[in-house]
């Protein structure tokens, strides 16, 4: 099984990504420069946080336009998994392969610090080793990372149980002092119709580690794996 | 070679006419009668305008260090363990494994307060390119920040820019800012101090220097395009301020991260291939300092095109392009016949790549232009016969002791106030706005209760990528005690981070400094920065701990008022397993509080002497190294052997805000069985921490073989720190008082 880990200038956490799948047993994987375009043989794409182009622009719109991002699509649509986390989030909303957009924090400010997230749905390639309603502990590290989308919209993902993840308290309230952003619903990750691609704000990756204090993140790659192998 | 030459605009030779050197014009540029005068024999000749810049540059007190050479001389620099000293881009010390740590800190106080956002992430940018410069891979950042008065009307809108800057800068890089220190006070009103550091990771093999420049070799230009921006910049750093300071804002430089980002990842994509002979960072004085370093250490000459240099805008003049200080750049000297591979590299990455000269045998630096020559003067001298000043120094008051003092305190009613106060407040506010946990490495962050990542320690720790080591990393400093007293308080600077490290389970390896000073030109200021490098000597020879690198930030000054004297120490040790790190939290109930290190004593320049009686008075607490060295050793030992569970070392506040600060981190309570007066619960005596443990009895009888104090405290359990006589608050109101003050402070409503 192979993921491919997407690099466009301005990526920074492809290390903690790296270090999560391969946490997860999901070993093969390869650092692919957005220039070259080399998907082929991939059962996993990922797109990992930084600041792609700088945030120039709007966070993710220019790497959205990036020649590899044709391929992205394209094997999104054949039903390769795609893991978009931070700005991969964001040039999933660009790209077009999820709905809604990402807006500047309702503080302001850019924030970093450990969110409890409520599983929505154990109904994914993503979420499977996870159960419905379950509360993981993930940091967030972003300036725009408050969702939105048009009420049909969040209608229609509602309906199609597309929700991932959305930001609760400790106890699995989702409140709005529990929502660190600003997003509508809290809502932290989605999925799009075919659910092999899930595009979320907080960073399960930073949870998978002995040292990180946390592995309240693995089960996503661990579901990842599950679903590859 | 390049394209450059046939794409630059053609200029009329009159367009670039320069005018003509005079004493006048040299003081305009801040060198006094006598160092033009240098110039000029120097030279043999009146210097052209831009020469006359380039000694202006390079001789400023921020190039030049010209007020306080003589006396950093006096600083131990050496070490088995130490690689690279001071001289170079950042310091260098073996961690093991063949590999190395790269650190170094400065400051960009100047252009931070005149532009708080791009003046602290420039300075970010610029310390994060002395680390990558030598081939090292920055993995942690942290800062020393002091702002005003809270209540004064700048400091506000200085802190919200200066922390959106630091962050701006570090998170777009993808280095985690792991930790720092705020403190306010009025004598930061004028002159704001923004010190930043980056501690990097290279193999020892893999280590880049600016020597080493041989004769026919390519001078190669890389990344941003040269701007009119922060022209002079490195003068401004060294003159003070008045009134119309806003009017330098010209001078402060524009970051761009994301250029910076890109070339890091060229830089070391290069690195890797062997083809760098040498390289030097663009920072103050941009390609002026950058090619007489690399000219100087390589005892060779410069001769630059300049039309060649990669220019934002057109008609730039070759003053303004040699003075230019635009961010992100960088000069390397490339082995003879690998500029194509090179140039690859730097294509694949978008950033400018220029050959823009070639060093020479004649070891003077020649500038041309437009088909004529603009400068031609001898290299070594810029930097030999740079101006070395022995400034006057007055001789210091002992400040006098302190004052009787009442008697009657609510201690708790005084725990609340202290941890509420600017100081001690949490700066969860600032360091919210920081990633610290990018790259996945971070065990121990900013911050003491509902830290971002897992263990709040008295050290940011980063475990080294694919291994179980971890550097652990502290910057430290009180000014209020080297203001009393700056050869005691720069001793201290060194001890606390030397503790720290020691109280986060790590063994402190070396240090760099960031020494910020008023005018040195006044003996009371040259007095009180002769006494802290005295002070941070006589500790680091003491501690074994050399000074590796550092920066000097002297005129820190607002119409004749200086700021109080603060020599930040940024310390880092290593630990060979980021398990045994130490926390300071207590989070669980039954274990035994303890005090190592002797009961306090001492209210002197206290911070319950400011902020609850109201008064700054009084000798700073003074360290006995001897016992500091010992403690230490002790702490580090039962860290190590396991019979440490949490450990916080006595700071400001003492021993009562500490225990707080671990309950806090721990959400756990305690109750206390001592009785004690307030030089007890507060004194700020050195050589001290609090510990929590599970074995009391093997703690008190190591502790008795070595002649170290030990006293038991209580025990913790419940949710509310209580003393026997009943009295109590609940920790979670701690934490409300902790949290409550800096958020309300930035509304405007504190």
């Amino acid at each position: 099984m192979k993921a491919a880990i997407i690099v466009f200038p301005g990526t920074n956490r492809e290390p903690d990504m790296t270090q999560a799948l391969h946490r997860a047993g999901i070993v093969d994987t390869t650092l692919v420069w957005h220039k070259d375009n080399d998907l082929k043989g991939a059962d996993l794409i990922v797109l990992p946080g930084g600041f792609s182009y700088g945030d120039y622009l709007r966070c993710g719109a220019m790497a959205a336009q990036s020649p590899v991002m044709k391929d992205v699509v394209a094997q999104a649509k054949r039903g390769v998994r795609v893991l978009g986390v931070c700005n991969g989030f964001q040039i999933l909303v660009e790209s077009g392969l999820l709905p809604g957009a990402l807006l500047r924090n309702r503080s302001l400010k850019f924030i970093c610090k450990q969110v409890h997230l409520k599983t929505e749905t154990s109904g994914s390639a993503f979420t499977a080793a996870l159960t419905q309603g379950q509360v993981i502990r993930v940091p967030v590290a972003h300036g725009e990372g408050n969702y939105f989308a048009a009420p049909e919209t969040l209608r229609a993902m509602e309906d199609q149980d597309r929700i991932a993840f959305r930001y609760c308290d400790a106890d699995g309230a989702v409140t709005d002092a529990a929502n660190p952003n600003g997003s509508i619903g809290n809502i932290a990750g989605i999925l799009n119709e075919n659910r092999n691609v899930l595009g979320m704000m907080p960073h399960p990756e930073n949870a998978t580690q002995d040292h990180q204090g946390t592995l309240s993140g693995l089960p996503v790659f661990e579901s990842l794996m599950k679903a590859l192998s | 070679m390049t394209m450059r030459s046939a794409a630059a605009p053609k200029m009329e030779p009159d367009m670039l006419s320069e005018p003509e050197a005079t004493p006048e014009l040299a003081g305009s540029h801040g060198l006094s009668a006598e160092e033009y005068d240098t110039i000029l024999k120097i030279m043999g000749r009146t210097p052209s305008f831009t020469e006359l810049g380039i000694f202006s540059v390079m001789w400023s007190e921020h190039c030049s260090y010209k007020s306080s050479r003589i006396h950093l001389k006096k600083l131990p620099t050496a070490a088995p363990w130490v690689i690279q000293g001071p001289g170079e881009n950042a310091g260098v010390i073996d961690i093991g494994d063949g590999q190395a740590a790269v650190f170094k800190m400065e400051s960009h106080n100047h252009p931070s307060y005149i532009e708080p956002y791009q003046g602290a992430a420039t300075g970010v940018g610029g310390i994060m390119r002395d680390v990558f410069t030598m081939g090292a891979r920055p993995i942690a950042n942290m800062n020393a920040l002091r702002f005003g008065d809270p209540a004064h009307p700048k400091t506000r809108s200085l802190v919200s820019g200066v922390i959106a800057g630091i962050a701006g800068y570090g998170n777009c890089m993808g280095v985690p800012t792991v930790g720092g220190e705020t403190n306010f006070h009025k004598s930061y009103n004028g002159n704001i101090l923004v010190n930043a550091m980056t501690v990097g990771l290279v193999d020892q093999d893999k280590i880049y220097y600016a020597r080493g420049a041989g004769v026919g070799q390519p001078v190669v230009y890389v990344g941003s395009k040269t701007g009119r921006d922060g022209i002079h910049g490195a003068t401004m750093a060294s003159a003070e301020f008045d009134n119309d300071s806003a009017d330098q804002r010209p001078t402060v430089q524009v970051g761009d991260p994301f250029v910076e980002k890109l070339l890091l990842e060229a830089c070391l994509e290069l690195m890797e291939k062997d083809a760098i002979i040498c390289i030097q960072d663009m920072g103050a004085a941009g390609l002026t300092s950058s090619s007489v370093e690399i000219a100087d250490k390589g005892g060779i000459g410069v001769h630059l095109d300049l039309d060649r240099v990669p220019m934002r805008e057109p008609g730039m003049s070759p003053y303004e392009i040699m003075l230019s200080e635009s961010q992100e750049r960088m000069l390397m000297i490339l082995k003879p016949g690998r500029e194509d591979e090179a140039r690859a590299i730097f294509e694949k990455w978008d950033l400018d790549f220029a050959v823009i000269g070639i060093t020479t045998a004649d070891r003077r630096l020649k500038l041309s232009m437009h088909g004529r020559v603009w400068c031609d003067m001898p290299v070594p001298p810029l930097v030999d016969q740079a101006p070395v000043y022995d400034r006057p120094c007055a001789k210091l008051e002992k400040p006098a002791p302190l004052a009787p003092i009442p008697e009657e305190t609510d201690m708790l009613d005084a725990l609340v106030k202290l941890l509420s106060c600017p100081d001690l407040s949490s700066k969860r506010w600032i360091w919210e706005q920081y990633d610290s946990l990018v790259r996945g490495e971070t065990v121990s962050g900013p911050g003491i209760a509902g830290t971002q990542a897992s263990k709040p320690a008295d050290a940011a720790i980063v475990r080294i990528p694919g291994k179980d080591k971890a550097l652990a990393v502290t910057t430290d400093c009180t000014p209020r005690y080297c203001h009393a007293d700056p050869f005691e308080g720069a001793k201290q600077a060194v001890a606390e981070s030397w503790r720290n490290l020691c109280a986060a389970g790590a063994t402190p390896l070396a240090i760099t400094n960031n020494l910020n000073f008023g005018n040195p030109q006044k003996p009371d200021i040259m007095a009180q920065f002769v006494a802290a490098i005295d002070g941070i000597a006589v500790a680091c020879r003491a501690l074994d701990y050399p000074v590796i690198s550092g920066n000097v930030s002297l005129h820190n000054e607002t119409n004749s008022e200086a700021i109080f004297p603060t020599p930040a120490i940024g310390g880092v040790g290593v630990m060979a397993d980021w398990k045994t790190a130490c926390s300071l939290a207590v989070e669980n109930s039954g274990l035994t509080l303890m005090l190592i290190g002797g009961g306090g004593t001492h209210l002197g320049q206290s911070l319950y002497l400011r902020e609850i009686l109201g008064r700054e008075d009084g000798t700073p607490p003074a360290v006995d190294l001897e016992r500091e060295k010992r403690h230490g050793l002790f702490i580090r030992n039962m860290i190590a052997t396991g019979h440490i569970t949490a450990c916080h070392d006595l700071s400001d506040g003492g021993l009562l805000v500490a225990l707080a600060e671990m309950l806090m981190a721990g959400n756990t309570g305690a109750t206390l069985q001592t009785g004690g007066d307030a030089a007890f619960w507060f004194g700020e005596d050195q050589g001290r921490y609090a510990i929590a443990t599970k074995a009391p009895e093997t703690l008190e009888e190591e502790a008795k073989k070595r002649g170290i104090p030990a006293h038991i405290l209580g025990l913790s359990g419940g949710d509310s720190l209580k003393f026997s006589s009943g009295a109590g608050i609940l920790v979670n109101n701690l934490i409300y008082e902790n949290e409550r003050w800096l958020p309300a402070c930035m509304e405007g409503n504190a």
